[in-house]
């Protein structure tokens, strides 16, 4: 074999190697997948950007089975939502030319990933005047709305495709005379008792901590423990320690030094339900896997590691990179302390203007004059009050609704109206909610002022009501 | 004459029309017709929303007053109204089949998308407004599909029908009293080749 032989021969095979580890890496994952990403993924992705098979559930799957995958994690807020544009709706073949125009039946053809260039807020991947598509005719019946330009039709205040659930026009009208702050200002949801998931003997009849004596606790931690509904409920060390087992030797046999979330969801489902749906959880939701088994056992099912501030797009504090987020992140382990979890938890890794304001503000006064016992339960105001509100949600199974703090910190964040009903109008009139939600520099202040922008949707109601009334 | 399918037929058994089979429609070994099909649809939705209207809202929340009906039903915990009732069951059907779908239309729509859109929508719902107690059929295209499409009358069976329908503040016609023709229900079959 000659030289020139000899080099094509090599060229090959490194061409053959290299593109084998490419594909290897597209398919099964590891190290060469982030830089085969082809475009960067929207804010509601890249946590999981790594986890192909979440939507691309195998290597040549059809666009119907990635619209499954929108739909397995997203339907269930839809749901609740009241969708203005279900997919149902489409069904009917009288709107068959409106889906010509409009494939208004799939979640890609508005949201489409890896397309950065074009993605505009709420990942929608369409120019914002798309409502002129269908409903190009509105100043017909709707004299006031004449002029308007089809792309301020989703502006804070006005129309959301999906959820105008705080935005509908008689909703509009209900609540049109509310004054800024309500009579009584009070996040009813927060004075009532939810009821305990510890199902055991209370310590007084079940003794001392059951750790084995090689994992005992320090005074510290014993302290901690004493402390919680945990400990007064009759969870023993074993019950997260060691969840299954029974009897010392057992629970020294099956110790977890640390549980993750998998065990506190035994007790704790629906928070552990909603914090996977949520950014803090999402990388270890079912199916989130950065390498997929396969090429003869050359590559392993390996789940995303948990988040990390490091990971984020929003600013974050740098001391608290590295950090993992799990249940204990927020909660401590041992003390379990809702307070802590309530602000220090999210200020400890946050670090966005909004966050920083917090302390001093006038929701943070209130929250101190509740913890002070100076004010009613429920009028505190805390970072866990409006991003993780309690909420009644579809318990295990389905049976029946449970009372439970969201920790699905993305259900009620955007578009920020998502908040109004759950929890801006706890406290406040709509009209005052709609215009701080739509004033970027009061929240950044965090809610320290008065808006100054005003959204006239509720003018509009009132004016069209008067005049219907004339008529 | 135009045959359904018997998986159609099928379909219309499992809406409830078994009873409206047996009494009168021609079901033969190749299927049974379009238009017959359709009559049997209609005879069940009818019937539904009939007694939804009577039994229910007029009865609990007209006459007897104990509870309220309202567009916003969750918010105002409150009975869907007799139409909404209808499009949900609409909906639930699409969900479930693609065998048929009906829908609930008007020339006097409260909520213009329920206004006609398609040419045969347009001629059957005029056509059923001038012409009480007969029925609007014919075959379109709609998305590159034939369907076979049948319009009938919607008329106000009680009083709250038309005292709601005038009352509403984005309706286009104040004037409905009981037994008017108040819209139309619009259902299609695909055609099968």
């Amino acid at each position: 074999m000659n030289r020139t032989a000899q080099l094509w021969l090599v060229w090959i095979l490194l061409t053959i190697a290299g593109g084998g580890v490419l594909v290897a890496g597209m398919f099964y994952g590891g190290p060469t997948r982030a830089k085969l990403l082809i475009g960067e993924t929207t804010s509601g992705h890249h946590q999981i950007e790594l986890a192909c098979n979440a939507c691309h559930t195998s290597a040549f799957n059809s666009s119907e089975d990635i619209e499954n995958t929108c739909h397995g994690c997203h339907d269930a807020d839809l749901n609740a939502a009241k969708d203005s544009h279900p997919l149902k709706k489409f069904r009917d073949p009288r709107n068959a030319d409106r889906l010509d125009k409009l494939a208004a039946n799939k979640c890609i053809t508005c949201h489409t990933e890896h397309r950065p260039n074009i993605t505009n807020a709420m990942g929608v991947t369409l120019p914002n005047d798309y409502c002129a598509l269908c409903h190009q005719d509105v100043g017909k019946n709707r004299p006031s709305h004449v002029g308007l330009g089809f792309e301020t039709c989703a502006s804070a205040g006005c129309h959301n495709y999906h959820d105008n659930t705080s935005i509908y026009e008689d909703f509009l009208e209900k609540h049109a005379a509310e004054p800024d702050v309500k009579d009584e200002p009070v996040v009813k949801l927060n004075t009532e008792k939810i009821e305990s998931a510890a199902k055991g003997d209370p310590l007084s009849t079940i003794g001392a901590a059951d750790a084995p004596d090689d994992k005992r606790a320090g005074a510290d931690v014993m302290a901690e423990w004493l402390a919680t509904s945990h400990a007064k409920g009759g969870v023993n060390c074993s019950g997260c320690h060691a969840p299954k087992a029974k009897g010392s030797e057992a629970i020294a046999a099956s110790w977890i030094d640390k549980p993750d979330h998998k065990v506190c969801a035994t007790c704790h489902g629906l928070e552990a339900t909603t914090w996977l749906q949520g950014k803090h959880g999402m990388r270890l939701a079912d199916k989130m896997l950065s390498e997929t088994q396969g090429l003869y056992g050359l590559f392993q099912n390996k789940p995303l590691s948990p988040m990390r501030p490091e990971l984020a797009r929003l600013p974050m504090q740098s001391k608290a990179a590295h950090s993992e987020l799990t249940c204990t992140s927020c909660h401590s382990s041992h003390a379990f302390d809702t307070k802590q979890a309530a602000i220090a938890s999210c200020s400890g890794c946050h670090a966005d203007e909004h966050t920083k304001a917090y302390e001093g503000s006038p929701h943070h006064k209130l929250f101190l004059a509740e913890l002070s016992g100076n004010a009613e339960k429920g009028t505190g105001v805390s970072c866990a009050t409006c991003h993780m509100p309690r909420a009644w949600m579809e318990g295990p199974g389905g049976y029946e609704e449970v009372l439970a703090a969201n920790h699905n910190q993305n259900a009620n964040l955007r578009p920020n109206e998502k908040m109004i009903r759950s929890v801006c109008m706890n406290c406040h009139g709509l009209g005052f909610s709609i215009d701080a939600l739509a004033d970027p520099d009061l929240i950044k202040r965090n809610f320290d002022g008065r808006p100054s922008a005003h959204i006239e949707s509720i003018d509009w109601v009132m004016k069209r009501l008067k005049e219907k009334g004339g008529q | 004459m135009l045959k359904v399918p018997r998986t159609i037929l099928a379909s219309a058994m499992a809406a409830g029309c078994v009873l409206a089979a047996g009494a009168g429609a021609s079901v033969t070994a190749a299927g049974v017709a379009y238009k017959d099909v359709a009559d049997m649809l209609i005879a069940v939705m009818v019937a539904d929303r009939t007694v939804y209207t009577k039994k229910v809202v007029q009865r609990l929340a007209a006459k007897e007053k104990v509870v309220k009906a309202s567009e916003h039903y969750d918010d105002d915990k409150a009975l869907p109204l007799p139409a909404q009732m209808f499009r949900f069951g609409a909906e639930h059907v699409a969900d479930n089949t693609d065998k048929f779908s009906y829908s609930l239309l008007s020339i006097w729509p409260i909520n213009k998308q329920n206004a006609p859109r398609t040419e045969l929508e347009k001629a059957g719902l005029q056509f059923v407004a001038e012409n009480k107690g007969e029925n609007y059929y014919g075959e379109e295209e709609l998305g590159g599909k034939k369907y076979f499409t049948a319009v009938y009358a919607d008329v106000a069976v009680a009083a709250v029908c038309a005292s709601c329908h005038n009352e509403h503040k984005d309706t286009p016609r104040t004037d409905f009293k009981v037994g008017d023709v108040m819209g139309g229900v619009v259902i299609r079959i695909p055609m099968s080749e």
